[in-house]
C-alpha cells in the first residue's frame, strides 16, 4: 500500500471477497494505482483491499470515501473515468454508482454513528468491507483489542463469563446453545490444561459467512478467542479452518503473527499475567468435521468421526481436556459484547435469540450475498427488502435455511421471524446461516434429493441410521424423481426420516432427514404428483418431462437438427413430431425453437 | 464412594449406583437392552444405535451404552415407537449384508442373526443397493470380507485398544465407509500379527480364519501319506464349547480319539513339544544367566508376539529366546526323530497342527522353520475348524470313548498342559530351571504370583539365594509397557513371558465363538478354560517337563542334551526385523 504521512484525500476501497476476487479485483487495483500515479494522486489517496462487502451480485465493487459512493460492476475500462471525474474533479460518476440499493448506501453512511439502522445491522461483520483486513492498525483504529484490554485490566474471568451469559448470545454454528453457559461449564472444570477452539470448518454448500468474516476481519476472531481463553483459563487456542480457504488462512496467519509481534498474543499479553497463543489447524474438507467432537478428533490427528456426548467437550474435549469450542461468528460477537455491554446487546433481537445473524443469501433472489440482520427479522424482510425479491417476475416457492441440515419453508411461512425457536417450529433450523431462495421453477423433491445426496456422501459412516438410512431414503427419492415411485414411498420416507433424526449419533445425522421431512410437510402434493401421476409440476425432473410440438410449428427444422438422438421428424414447412419413445428429454429442441412451438409438460 | 440414586425403568423405581451408564445400570437390575457395537472390554463407540432407549425429557432416543444415569431419570426400554426404531435400525444393517446365513462360516453362531431374530424382523421394507467388495484373501491366517462387515468397529477398537497393533482403520465416507488396512494394502502386507482377536470380537463373518479343512480332508483321504496330528493344550480346554458344553471342561482323550476317527495315523501332543521347549528354554535361560547372555530373556512361543516384536521392537530381538514354539519343535521331531524311527521318508509325512491360534498358520509358513528343506508343519487348523471337521465327518464327539495320545511324542507333563494359560510357560520353566540350577526339586510348584488375568504380573524366585525376577504379559496391548521397562531398566527382569492373546492361548483367535450366553473375550470363560488346564496339570503323574520319560528318551536316543548342536539345528530359530506397510519409519518422518 502507498505510504501516507497526511490524511488521505480519498479512500478507495476495493472489495476483495470471493466473488469480487473472481472478478479480478486485483487487476482493478493495479489499474487504479497506475491511473493515480499518472495524475500524481497516488500519495494522497488510500487504496484498500477489503473483505467481502456482501454485495456479490454487483461485483466487482469499488467504494470511494468520503461521499460513500459505491460503484458496482466496475471494469478496468471504467477506471480512468472514475479517477478523472471523481478523484480529480470531485464529481461521482453517476453512470456506475449504485443508487437503487439504498440499503447498502444507508448502511455505510450510518456506520460508526449509530449502531443499528435499517434492516441490516452488522456486529459480526462490523469491520468487513471497510477496513484493510491485513492491517492491525486499521483494526486498532476501529476499537480493535480494546475489549481485550478492558478484560485484562478491569474484569475477572467470572465477570467476563457473567457478561457473556447476560448477553444471551447463542452459538452461531447451528445448535444455538447459550454461549455463556458453555463458557461457564468449561471454566468450572478442573484440569491441568484447557483449550479454546474456533470452528471455522464451514461446510454447508453455498455458505461463506465464516470465510468472509475471517477474510474481512481476522483480528476480531483472534480477540474473541483470547477473551474466551482468559475467561475459562486456557492458554492455547486452535482455529480449525478448511484448507479450501487459502485467503482466509493467509490473512488469519498474518493477523496472528502481527498480534504476536505486538504483544497481543503469546506470553504476558499486554503486560498482564495472562498468556495465550493460537495455532491454525487445516481441515481436509470433510463436512462432518464441523461437528465438534469430530473436529476435535481431527485436530488430534484421528479420523474425523463424532463420538457420543456426554462427556461434552467442555468436560472432555481436545486430548481429554476441557475445551471451549465456538464458531467464527460467535467469536466475532465477543469483543462487541465486552465493549458495549450485555445490556446493549440484549436490546437487539428477540426474547430468546439476542443479537444478529449473518446469512449467505443465495438462489433465486435479486441481491445475493452476505447479510447480517437482527434476530427477529422476518424471512420476508430478508428476501424482499434486503434481497430485492425474486428475479424475472417469477413466483416465490420456498426458502431453505440451515443448509443440508435445514428445511424448506413455503410462502405462508414468509413472516416467520428469524430466530432459533421460530425456525424450528416451522420445520427448519437456523443452522450456520445458509439461506437459499427458490422460485416456482424448483422441484422440491429434487431439492430434497440434492441435500440428501450431500449428507449421504458426507456421512462419517459411523452410525447405522445416518450411514444406511440416508442411503435408503436417497434411493427412494431417486426412484420418485425418475417416475418409479410407488405407493407407500412417502410413508417409508417419513418412517426412516423420523427414526434417523431421533436415533442418529450426531447432529449431522439427526438433521440429515430435515430437507425431506420439511418438504414432505409443506409440499406433500408435489411428491404425490410425482408418484401417482408421474409428473414433475416444476418441470425439472428430466425423466418425468415430455416435450410435444404444437400447432405453432412452422416446420423450420431447427429442432430436428438439434435433437441429439434423432427423435424429431417432419417435412419442411410441415408440423414436426417428437417420437416419445426415442426422446431423452434433454430439452434442446425446447431451447432452440424460435416460435415457442414446443411444449414442456 | 458410590452414591445410590433412583431411576425409573418402564415406570418402576430402582436403586442403582450413580456414575454408571444406562446400560450398566439396567444390566444390574435384570434388563438386557439389545446391543451390537458395545463390548465391555472396548471403548464406547455408540455407533450401531441398537441400544437406544427413551428418556423422559429428551428430544431424541438415547444410546444407553454411553449415557450416564442421573437421579430421578425415567427410562423406557420397550415402547412401541422405540421397538420399531430399533427394528428398523437392525433391518438397515441387514439390508446391506449378504443374505447367506445358511452358507455362512459363522454357522449360526452370529450375533447379527440372533439380534435380527430377536427384533422380530420378518419382512424387509428398505432393501436397495448392497456393498460389493473383494474379499481380502492375501493373509495366510485371517480373511477379511468387507461385504459382511456391519461397521460396528469392534475389530478396529480391539486391534488398537486391546492389542495396540492398529492394523485396521476406517476409510471413505457415507455408504462407502469400509474397514481396511493402512493404504488399503493386502492384509498380508499390513502390521496385522495374525492374532485373530478380530475374528473373536466380530459379530458377523467379516473376519474369519483362512480355512484349511478341505486340504486336511484331502490329506486324510490320501493313503500314500502318513498323517500326524498334534493338539495344542488350549484346544482340549475349549473344544467342548463348540459342541454346546459349558466352558471349563477339558476334552483331552476325546480329542485324541476323534482325531484318530478322522483318519490320522498318529495323534501326538503339542504338550510334548511344550515339555521339549522347556528343556531347551530353561537351559538357554541358565546359559544366559551364567554366561552373561542378553537379559532379560523373553519367551518365543506366541506367533503373534513374534511378528509383533519383529516389526515394532526389532532392537530387542536379541532378548528373544531362540527356541522354536512347541508346535514347531514337535513338527521338527516328527519329521526327523520319528520318521527315522518308523523308517519313513519325511516327505511322505503330513503334520497337521490343531491349534487354538490363527497366527500359527503364519508361523507354519515361515521359511526359517523348514526342516531339511521340508515345511515342518504342513497344515494348521483352529479349534473351530477341527470341531467343524469332526461334526462334518459324522463323528459323535460327545459320546466318544477317549483314547491315549500316541508314543513317542504323545506323553506330556502337567507343565506342558499349563502352557496354554498366561503365566504357564514361565511356571513350567521355573519348575525345570530351578532343578537344573539348584539340583533340588521345587516343592511348591504352583507359582501363584504369575497366575491370574492381570495384564502384567511380576514375581520373584530364589534359586540358591539368587533372586530371579520374572514378569508375565498377555495381550499385545500390554507389551509396550514391559518392553519400555526393558529398554529403560535392562536389569529389572531376568525372564519375561509374553503371550499375544488376552489370557494366553486359551483366549486364542481360533477358539470357539462366544455362544449366546457370553461375549467374546469374556474373562469368566477364560478363567474356566484356565481351570480346565490347571486341572489337567494336577492330575498328571509328572508335573515337571524334565520328568517326562519320553522327553528323556528323546534326548538319550537322538538329541543328546539340551542346546546340543542337533538341538540348535532342529529346535532353535532366528528372527529378522520386519518393516510392514502401515509403519512410517523414523527416517521417512525426518
Amino acid at each position: 500500500m502507498n505510504a501516507m504521512n497526511t490524511l488521505p484525500k480519498y479512500i478507495v476501497t476495493l472489495c476483495d471477497g470471493p466473488t469480487c476476487m473472481h472478478q479480478r479485483s486485483k487487476t482493478l487495483k493495479a489499474v487504479i494505482e497506475e491511473e493515480l500515479k499518472k495524475r500524481g494522486l497516488y500519495e494522497t489517496t488510500s487504496l484498500v483491499l477489503s473483505g467481502c462487502l456482501g454485495m456479490c451480485n454487483k461485483s466487482p465493487i469499488v467504494i470511494v470515501n468520503p461521499g460513500y459512493t459505491i460503484y458496482g460492476g466496475v471494469s478496468p475500462e471504467d477506471i480512468p473515468e472514475i479517477v478523472e471525474e471523481h478523484l480529480v474533479k470531485g464529481k461521482p460518476v453517476a453512470r456506475l454508482a449504485i443508487e437503487e440499493d439504498y440499503l447498502y448506501n444507508r448502511f455505510y453512511r450510518v456506520f460508526g454513528d449509530v449502531a443499528f439502522f435499517g434492516q441490516q445491522m452488522r456486529i459480526a461483520l462490523r469491520n468487513c468491507g471497510i477496513m484493510d483486513p491485513e492491517s492491525l492498525d486499521d483494526y486498532l483504529s476501529l476499537r480493535g483489542y480494546e475489549a481485550l484490554a478492558k478484560v485484562l485490566t478491569d474484569m475477572s474471568p467470572a465477570q467476563v463469563i457473567s457478561e457473556v451469559k447476560k448477553s444471551g448470545l447463542r452459538g452461531r454454528g447451528g445448535a444455538g446453545f447459550l454461549t455463556g453457559l458453555k463458557w461457564e461449564n468449561t471454566a468450572r472444570q478442573k484440569s491441568d490444561e484447557k483449550f479454546v477452539i474456533c470452528n471455522a470448518d464451514e461446510g454447508d454448500p453455498g455458505a461463506f459467512m465464516d470465510r468472509s468474516t475471517i477474510e474481512g476481519d481476522p483480528h476480531t476472531v483472534i480477540e474473541g478467542m483470547i477473551i474466551g481463553g482468559y475467561a475459562i483459563g486456557a492458554h492455547r487456542g486452535f482455529v480449525y479452518i478448511r484448507a479450501e480457504y487459502p485467503l482466509a488462512i493467509r490473512r488469519l496467519r498474518k493477523a496472528i503473527d502481527e498480534a504476536r509481534r505486538e504483544g497481543l498474543l503469546g506470553t504476558t499479553i499486554l503486560d498482564s499475567a495472562f498468556s495465550f497463543d493460537i495455532e491454525i489447524k487445516l481441515g481436509a474438507g470433510a463436512f462432518v468435521c464441523g461437528e465438534e467432537t469430530a473436529l476435535i478428533h481431527s485436530i488430534e490427528g484421528r479420523r474425523g468421526m463424532p463420538r457420543p456426548r456426554p462427556p461434552y467437550p467442555s468436560q472432555k474435549g481436545l486430548w481429554g481436556r476441557p475445551t471451549l469450542i465456538n464458531n467464527v461468528e460467535t467469536w466475532a460477537n465477543i469483543p462487541v459484547i465486552v465493549l458495549d455491554g450485555a445490556d446493549w446487546f440484549t436490546t437487539i433481537g428477540t426474547e430468546k435469540s439476542k443479537g444478529t445473524k449473518v446469512f449467505a443469501l443465495a438462489g433465486n433472489v435479486q441481491n445475493t450475498g452476505l447479510v447480517e440482520v437482527p434476530m427477529g427479522t422476518t424471512l420476508r424482510e430478508i428476501i424482499y427488502d434486503i434481497g430485492g425479491g425474486i428475479p424475472d417476475n417469477k413466483k416465490f416457492k420456498a426458502v431453505q435455511t440451515g443448509g443440508p441440515s435445514g428445511g424448506c419453508l413455503p410462502e405462508q411461512y414468509l413472516d416467520t421471524r428469524v430466530d432459533y425457536e421460530s425456525l424450528q417450529a416451522a420445520g427448519s433450523i437456523m443452522g450456520s446461516g445458509g439461506m437459499i431462495v427458490m422460485d416456482e421453477g424448483v422441484c422440491m423433491v429434487n431439492i430434497a434429493k440434492f441435500f440428501l445426496e450431500f449428507t449421504q456422501n458426507e456421512s462419517c459412516g459411523k452410525c447405522t441410521p445416518c450411514r444406511e438410512g440416508t442411503k435408503r431414503m436417497l434411493e427412494i427419492l431417486q426412484r420418485i424423481t425418475k417416475g418409479e415411485g410407488i405407493e407407500g414411498d412417502i410413508e417409508k420416507l417419513e418412517r426412516l426420516g423420523t427414526m434417523i433424526s431421533k436415533a442418529s449419533l450426531c447432529g449431522l445425522g439427526q438433521s440429515a432427514p430435515n430437507p425431506v421431512l420439511s418438504t414432505l410437510r409443506h409440499f406433500r402434493a408435489e411428491y404425490e404428483e410425482h408418484i401417482k401421476n408421474k409428473r414433475c409440476p416444476a418441470g425439472t425432473c428430466v425423466d418425468l418431462l415430455s416435450y410435444t410440438i404444437t400447432d405453432g410449428c412452422v416446420g423450420c427444422g431447427l429442432c430436428r437438427k438439434k435433437c441429439p438422438v434423432g427423435a424429431i421428424s417432419g417435412e419442411p414447412k410441415q408440423r414436426h413430431v417428437i417420437d416419445q419413445a426415442a426422446c431423452i428429454n434433454c430439452g434442446q429442441c425446447y431451447a432452440a425453437c424460435k416460435f415457442n412451438a414446443i411444449q414442456k409438460s | 464412594m458410590k452414591q445410590m440414586i433412583t431411576i425409573y425403568v418402564n415406570d418402576k423405581a430402582y436403586q442403582v449406583e450413580s456414575g454408571q451408564t444406562i446400560m450398566q445400570a439396567t444390566d444390574g437390575i435384570g434388563f438386557r437392552i439389545p446391543r451390537l457395537c458395545y463390548h465391555p472390554k472396548l471403548s464406547i463407540e455408540g455407533a450401531c444405535r441398537v441400544c437406544i432407549v427413551e428418556v423422559e425429557g429428551a428430544r431424541n432416543y438415547i444410546a444407553s451404552c454411553s449415557y450416564p444415569v442421573n437421579d430421578g431419570m425415567r427410562i423406557y426400554t420397550n415402547t412401541v415407537p422405540l421397538r420399531r426404531a430399533r427394528r428398523d435400525i437392525v433391518e438397515l444393517i441387514l439390508d446391506n449384508h449378504p443374505d447367506d446365513c445358511h452358507t455362512c462360516e459363522r454357522d449360526g453362531i452370529c450375533e447379527l442373526q440372533r439380534l435380527a431374530y430377536s427384533m422380530g424382523i420378518r419382512r424387509r421394507h428398505f432393501e436397495g443397493e448392497k456393498k460389493n467388495y473383494e474379499k481380502d484373501l492375501s493373509s495366510i491366517s485371517v480373511i477379511r470380507d468387507p461385504n459382511k462387515c456391519i461397521l460396528c468397529g469392534r475389530c478396529v477398537r480391539l486391534c488398537s485398544e486391546v492389542q495396540h497393533v492398529n492394523a485396521l482403520g476406517y476409510a471413505n465416507r457415507g455408504f462407502q465407509t469400509v474397514v481396511m488396512s493402512a493404504y488399503d494394502r493386502p492384509f498380508s502386507e499390513s502390521v496385522c500379527t495374525n492374532c485373530g482377536q478380530c475374528i473373536n470380537v466380530c459379530p458377523t463373518a467379516a473376519f474369519v480364519e483362512k480355512n484349511y479343512t478341505q486340504e486336511l480332508f484331502d490329506k486324510l483321504n490320501d493313503s500314500s501319506v502318513i498323517k500326524i496330528a498334534q493338539v495344542a493344550p488350549s484346544v482340549r480346554a475349549a473344544i467342548g464349547e463348540a459342541f454346546g458344553i459349558p466352558p471349563g471342561q477339558a476334552f483331552e482323550r476325546e480329542v485324541a480319539a476323534a482325531l484318530k476317527k478322522l483318519g490320522f495315523t498318529y495323534v501326538f501332543d503339542t504338550q510334548f513339544g511344550a515339555d521339549l521347549t522347556i528343556m531347551e528354554e530353561a537351559s538357554e535361560f541358565l546359559e544366559r544367566i551364567q554366561g552373561n547372555g542378553v537379559l532379560p530373556m523373553v519367551t518365543s512361543c506366541s506367533s503373534a508376539w513374534m511378528k509383533y516384536v519383529e516389526q515394532f521392537y526389532p532392537d530387542l530381538l536379541p532378548n528373544v529366546s531362540t527356541c522354536k514354539s512347541p508346535m514347531s519343535m514337535l513338527s521338527a521331531m516328527a519329521k526327523t526323530y520319528f520318521a527315522e524311527k518308523i523308517k519313513i521318508d519325511p516327505a511322505k509325512i503330513c503334520v497337521a497342527a490343531i491349534m487354538c491360534c490363527t497366527a500359527k498358520k503364519y508361523e507354519a509358513a515361515r521359511p526359517e522353520l523348514m526342516v531339511n528343506g521340508l515345511p515342518a508343519t504342513d497344515i494348521v487348523v483352529t479349534t473351530r475348524e477341527i470341531a467343524w471337521m469332526i461334526r462334518s465327518a459324522g463323528i459323535d464327539f460327545l459320546h466318544i470313548e477317549g483314547e491315549d495320545f500316541d508314543a513317542p511324542l504323545g506323553l506330556s507333563s502337567g507343565a506342558g498342559a499349563i502352557f496354554g494359560v498366561t503365566g504357564g510357560v514361565m511356571e513350567a520353566a521355573i519348575r525345570t530351571a530351578y532343578e537344573l540350577y539348584t539340583g533340588e526339586t521345587l516343592i511348591d510348584i504352583e507359582v501363584n504370583a504369575i497366575r491370574g488375568f492381570q495384564g502384567i504380573k511380576e514375581g520373584k524366585v530364589l534359586m540358591d539365594g539368587k533372586e530371579i525376577r520374572v514378569a508375565v504379559v498377555h495381550g499385545l496391548g500390554h507389551v509396550y509397557q514391559i518392553l519400555d521397562m526393558v529398554r529403560n531398566e535392562p536389569g529389572r527382569f531376568h525372564f519375561i513371558e509374553i503371550m499375544g492373546c488376552p489370557g494366553g492361548c486359551i483366549g486364542g483367535g481360533g477358539q470357539p465363538y462366544a455362544g449366546s450366553n457370553s461375549v467374546p473375550l469374556d474373562e469368566e470363560v477364560l478363567q474356566k478354560r484356565a481351570q480346565a488346564l490347571y486341572g489337567l496339570d494336577r492330575e498328571r503323574t509328572f508335573r515337571r517337563s524334565h520328568e517326562n520319560p519320553h522327553v528323556q528318551k528323546l534326548y538319550k536316543e537322538f538329541l543328546g542334551r539340551p542346546l546340543s548342536s542337533l538341538s540348535h539345528k532342529l529346535l532353535h530359530t532366528h528372527y529378522t526385523p520386519k518393516e510392514p506397510r502401515g509403519i512410517i519409519t523414523r527416517e521417512q518422518t525426518a
